[in-house]
């Protein structure tokens, strides 16, 4: 019988262990909202909240008058990830479609880990190609001093996202049941129809999620953009323009600041506006995957 | 006959279109690997791969780079795979649906799109500031640690569910506990796989910068860590440093190359090495 009991305490201790484990995640999650919220929020005893998020100019040096605009930041952000959306969500698609309804089993084979490889290349490493190969070749094409542009950080961030897209939106169009799949052949559409009429449609929530979560990569993004964007304060007019993204100042100054300043508080602050962003994106992608799935089942 | 020609030509203008997407990728991947490979073998030497830099980088090796990754890595492993282990065991195992299960899965999703920059800053107010660790080898390590989590998590979770149920009872129906059966008629047949996929998630750490940047990643440091408490040398640090802080740029730029082609190596090998075993396990499985 003491046996059975001090095994019982056994189990319950075991499984008391696996249970701290299992709900880390969510300590780490709302320790890190609230590390940045604390120490974002005596930024705001010197900024007014609508300076850091309606001024252009960020210049917390500044002998003078230190100004901790962050409107400029949030453009760049947004335009160099618009730019690379438009670029690799419509190459994904295409590539899952046709991982998923043309390729041969045996090219898909081989082909999958080749993505996998594409997506295991470390972000510092694109960015060096940025530096050393695609912004000369822009600059030639473009004929602009340099290549260090938000054009140069969006093809790069295009090439990091298209991982994610293609992999989730592969699983999507996957999962769509075969019956719609005979439903359309036997009914004399072609597979060409099929694809674009009955299993886009049926697969859209899945890749449309797909494509938000290649979007909270690109926005996050830190290295790539930071080495191949120029990193210039001035709000940006177009794709040509040097930029300097949120993450890429973050990087930049921390290293330099005091701690404990206005401005350390500051740079937390972007890291929060970063946090909540990406959060929104990837929850409401979340939202869309699971919905999608639940229909599934 | 005519409209059903013209759904023909469509169909191959599609499919080609499809194609060639598939083409540019494969052709961006290409470029990239033969760029890093052409110009960095030629600076890869027995000389560069295991002496320090010297004279301001612009001469020398990276052995310190390679072994501060390396040594990084493997505080990083000794955080997140346990951890990870254990959460997905919990996760597969022990927990029913709740509402509080979906917030802890909810959680590791979302934790996994955390910008990494992001985990820079935690690591700096956590492990720099209130565990007073200071910039160090073991600070880095661990921000990258929590920063792997999820990805152990979910890919050791793939490989618990990959286990037949009819395992775990025939256990249960010789009077083995839950965790006698976990040990014996889980663990055995699930370890590989976990091992396989939290190996890709390491890969990612260690190629990973952003985290490092402020938590423990030297500039130029010849010579190798001597406890956990100092700071060290990167692979990923240092190429960042020679493709753009270097105030010899085109003079160093062989050398940044040399180290571009040692990070994928280092990063890629570890990444085909478990795509090739979970390739493996998952014929044997079948």
């Amino acid at each position: 019988m003491s046996t059975k009991k001090r095994r019982d305490i056994q189990e319950s201790a075991i499984r008391a262990f696996f249970f701290a484990c299992g709900i880390l995640a969510v300590l780490v999650l709302v320790g890190i909202f609230l590390t940045l919220l604390g120490t974002a929020v005596p930024a705001f005893r010197e900024i007014k909240i609508a300076e850091f998020f309606g001024h252009t100019r960020w210049d917390p040096t500044s002998p003078e008058k230190a100004e901790y605009g962050l409107l400029s930041m949030i453009v760049s952000t947004l335009m160099v990830t618009a730019g690379a959306m438009l670029l690799a969500v419509p190459v994904g698609i295409g590539v899952a479609a046709y991982l998923s309804d043309v390729a041969h089993w045996r090219v898909r084979e081989v082909l999958k880990p080749v993505v996998e490889i594409l997506a295991g290349i470390p972000s510092v490493v694109v960015g060096f190609l940025g530096i050393v190969l695609f912004g000369p070749a822009l600059a030639k094409l473009f004929h602009t001093a340099n290549g260090l542009n938000a054009l140069n950080g969006s093809v790069l961030l295009a090439i990091m996202s298209l991982p994610t897209i293609i992999s989730i939106s592969e699983d999507a169009l996957n999962a769509v049941p075969k019956a719609y799949n005979e439903a359309s052949l036997a009914l004399g559409a072609s597979r060409w129809q099929t694809l674009v009429r009955v299993k886009l449609p049926a697969a859209l929530s899945g890749i449309i999620a797909a494509c938000m979560l290649g979007m909270g990569r690109a926005i996050g993004e830190t290295m790539t953009v930071l080495m191949a964007t120029g990193n210039a304060r001035s709000f940006p007019h177009g794709l040509l323009d040097p930029v300097r993204t949120m993450t890429a100042n973050i990087a930049i100054e921390l290293g330099e600041v005091p701690y404990f300043t206005t401005h350390y508080y500051a740079l937390f602050a972007i890291g929060l506006v970063l946090f909540v962003m990406t959060f929104a994106v990837n929850l409401a992608a979340d939202v869309v995957l699971r919905r999608y799935q639940e229909r599934e089942q | 006959m005519k409209r059903a020609a013209r759904k023909n030509v469509i169909q191959a203008l599609g499919f080609l279109a499809l194609r060639l997407s598939m083409a540019l990728v494969l052709a961006v991947l290409i470029l990239f690997l033969y760029d890093i490979g052409s110009k960095g073998g030629g600076a890869i030497s027995w000389e560069f791969l295991s002496q320090a830099p010297r004279k301001g980088m612009t001469q020398g090796g990276i052995f310190p780079a390679i072994f501060g990754t390396f040594l990084v890595t493997v505080i990083t492993a000794l955080l997140a795979v346990p951890l990870g282990m254990s959460s997905a065991i919990y996760l597969n195992e022990y927990a029913r649906q709740t509402r509080l299960t979906r917030l802890i899965r909810l959680s590791i999703r979302n934790l996994s799109g955390v910008p990494s920059i992001v985990y820079g800053l935690f690591g700096v107010i956590l492990f720099v500031n209130v565990m007073r660790l200071g910039t160090s080898v073991l600070s880095a390590g661990l921000t990258l640690g929590l920063m792997t989590l999820p990805w152990t998590i979910t890919a050791s979770e793939e490989a618990l569910k990959t286990i037949p149920d009819s395992y775990r009872e025939g256990a249960l129906a010789l009077g083995a506990t839950k965790w006698q059966t976990i040990r014996t008629n889980v663990l055995p047949y699930a370890v590989p796989g976990m091992l396989t996929g939290t190996v890709l998630g390491l890969a990612r750490a260690a190629g990973e910068t952003a985290p490092i940047l402020f938590t423990g990643a030297a500039f130029y440091l010849p010579f190798l860590p001597k406890s956990l408490g100092d700071q060290f040398m990167a692979l990923p640090y240092h190429l960042y440093i020679m493709a753009t802080q270097h105030h010899a740029i085109l003079q160093v730029r062989p050398l940044a190359y040399g180290t571009a082609l040692v990070l994928i190596v280092f990063v890629l090998g570890m990444n085909m090495t478990a795509i090739v075993v979970r390739y493996r396990l998952r014929r044997k499985q079948r």
